[in-house]
């Protein structure tokens, strides 16, 4: 399935390395990215694909959590559809 | 990139920061194939039948949570008016019914069963009449099962005889729960115009019109719907109507994906989709801070009518565009005890039982979580009910009574309930008597509008 990871945050050196690394050990491919600033907050976006996870949904939720943590910015992961659902007729 | 920065974050923020949430899935099921000639092989029958088709709803709502990253708060399911389904047996008492349906509930891991209901708008049928003599007993010693009688309706008018035996139930109801302030009437709704397919709790039922088993979703979101008129601070009313229409597009959209693909994963087919914004107690998921954000300085006062109306309608409205299927209630619920800004309102004197009455014309059903003085009499409480259908039957709407009479407690008193259910300030009535009006009994005929044919 494709999802869509949204990174949070203040920015600073490193997010997008650090989640990529983080993807990549987990063989989960990164589709598309982008980031911008938004009411001055940092946002990053990337749409991924789970069908090769290494890792099943539910610990994947939580070690993002872990992550987001330990760089302070709030990480999220939703499926792909859900957005199509809200944003596209 | 499928969908811009602010598109994704609109999304995740309507979740993570505004406390969207799809508020229930909801499996209608049909308990008309389990009556028997005794209420034993009934029960028996129940139970193997809710185990049987509502067994996998729980894991398949989880399921769906983690994939989709969408919060599902409740796993729910509704049956037929058991009032039909027992009405064969040869029980007088029905609280066994409820327990059938509560050991279930707790079995699946469900969190409210819908249905120990009776439909009483025209008339009693022996098995009505069972059912609602039941009522107390059966939800001061049951947990997850919510009971509902529709006394009136447009079609048929108001059943006055049933209007006067529910007050007489609530204050019975309150009484045998009065260590937990009369927690039981919190699971009891009075119907006018009840709806066959709603999925939000306490007046969840599987209407004999309804198929064999069917899913319904309700979805909620108030905190969505106050971020997004907070940047439209000053902005006409043409603005803000517009602005809740889409949003409650946005949430239905999401709402009508959830419930499909559970309605998939359940093999049954998918009913209706209920947008109503349900409040909870925490701070951020009010519906009176939705009106008090339109430029009232507290809900209740001037001017809340005509902003619930508009809301209501506008939720509606964007709703119906964005689900193959609308049903249920629609719109916004008002409940005080559920809501932290009603109950502020209240503390404060800016809402009187009286507006409340007033916002009951406008929102999508009625006079909900409202704590009453535990000496108030049945027929006060049946008075008040009336009022309320009146409303409902003359205006072609839902109309609803969830009343709770605290024992011991009077007027300004708190009262707790706990959960999602809150607390409440306890609301002043009038102290003027209606037993006489009460007492006469009969029916009030169906209004002349009621006459489409």
């Amino acid at each position: 399935m494709n999802a869509i990871i949204t990174v949070v945050g203040s920015d600073k050196v490193g997010i997008i390395a650090t989640v990529s690394a983080f993807l990549s050990e987990r063989n989960i491919n990164i589709a598309d990215i982008s980031q911008t600033i938004l009411s001055g907050n940092f946002v990053m976006v990337m749409m991924v694909d789970l069908s090769k996870s290494s890792k099943d949904l539910e610990t994947l939720k939580k070690e993002f959590v872990n992550l987001g943590d330990s760089m302070g910015v709030s990480i999220s992961i939703m499926h792909e559809r859900v957005f199509s659902a809200m944003h596209r007729i | 990139m499928l969908f811009t920065p602010f598109e994704i974050k609109e999304t995740v923020d309507m979740f993570l920061r505004h406390k969207l949430d799809i508020r229930a899935i909801t499996l209608g099921i049909s308990l008309l194939d389990c009556s028997s000639a005794t209420g034993t092989e009934t029960r028996r029958r129940i139970r193997e039948k809710l185990l049987r088709v509502a067994g996998p709803l729980v894991q398949v709502g989880r399921d769906i949570e983690t994939e989709f990253g969408v919060p599902i708060i409740n796993k729910r399911v509704s049956v037929t008016p058991i009032a039909l389904v027992a009405a064969s047996s040869d029980d007088i008492d029905y609280a066994p019914f409820a327990k059938t349906l509560d050991d279930v509930a707790k079995e699946l891991g469900i969190d409210f069963v819908g249905g120990f209901s009776a439909l009483v708008q025209k008339g009693f049928s022996e098995g009505d009449r069972k059912l609602i003599a039941s009522i107390p007993h059966a939800l001061a010693t049951t947990d997850r099962v919510c009971a509902s009688v529709n006394v009136a309706s447009t079609k048929s008018g108001i059943n006055m005889d049933a209007v006067r035996e529910m007050g007489k139930i609530i204050k019975e109801s309150a009484a045998l729960t009065a260590d937990r302030d009369g927690l039981a009437c919190a699971k009891l709704v009075v119907f006018c115009n009840a709806p066959e397919d709603n999925p939000f709790m306490a007046g969840a039922f599987h209407g004999p019109g309804e198929g064999e088993a069917t899913l319904n979703v309700g979805v909620s979101g108030p905190g969505v719907i106050k971020a997004a008129l907070e940047s439209y601070k000053g902005a006409s009313f043409d603005e803000i109507a517009e602005t809740i229409k889409k949003t409650a597009f946005k949430i239905t959209r999401m709402g009508q994906l959830v419930g499909q693909e559970a309605a998939r994963r359940l093999n049954v087919p998918f009913g209706i989709l209920d947008l109503s914004l349900a409040p909870t107690p925490e701070v951020g998921d009010s519906v009176a801070r939705i009106l008090e954000e339109m430029g009232l300085e507290a809900a209740g006062t001037h001017g809340t009518t005509a902003a619930l109306a508009m809301l209501t309608d506008m939720v509606k409205k964007g709703g119906v565009m964005a689900s193959t299927h609308v049903g249920g209630l629609s719109g916004a619920f008002i409940p005080v005890s559920e809501d932290e800004g009603m109950v502020a309102a209240v503390r404060s004197g800016a809402l009187t039982l009286d507006k409340l009455e007033a916002m009951t014309c406008v929102c999508s059903v009625g006079l909900d979580m409202i704590a009453l003085p535990g000496d108030i009499s049945a027929s006060t409480i049946s008075a008040i009910i009336a009022d309320e259908m009146a409303i409902g039957m003359v205006n072609n709407k839902t109309t609803a009574v969830r009343v709770i009479p605290v024992p011991g407690k009077k007027a300004g008193d708190w009262a707790e309930f706990g959960g999602l259910l809150g607390g409440a300030p306890i609301m002043a009535i009038h102290n003027f008597s209606s037993d006489a009006f009460i007492a006469r009994g009969g029916r009030i005929p169906a209004p002349i509008h009621s006459f489409r044919n």
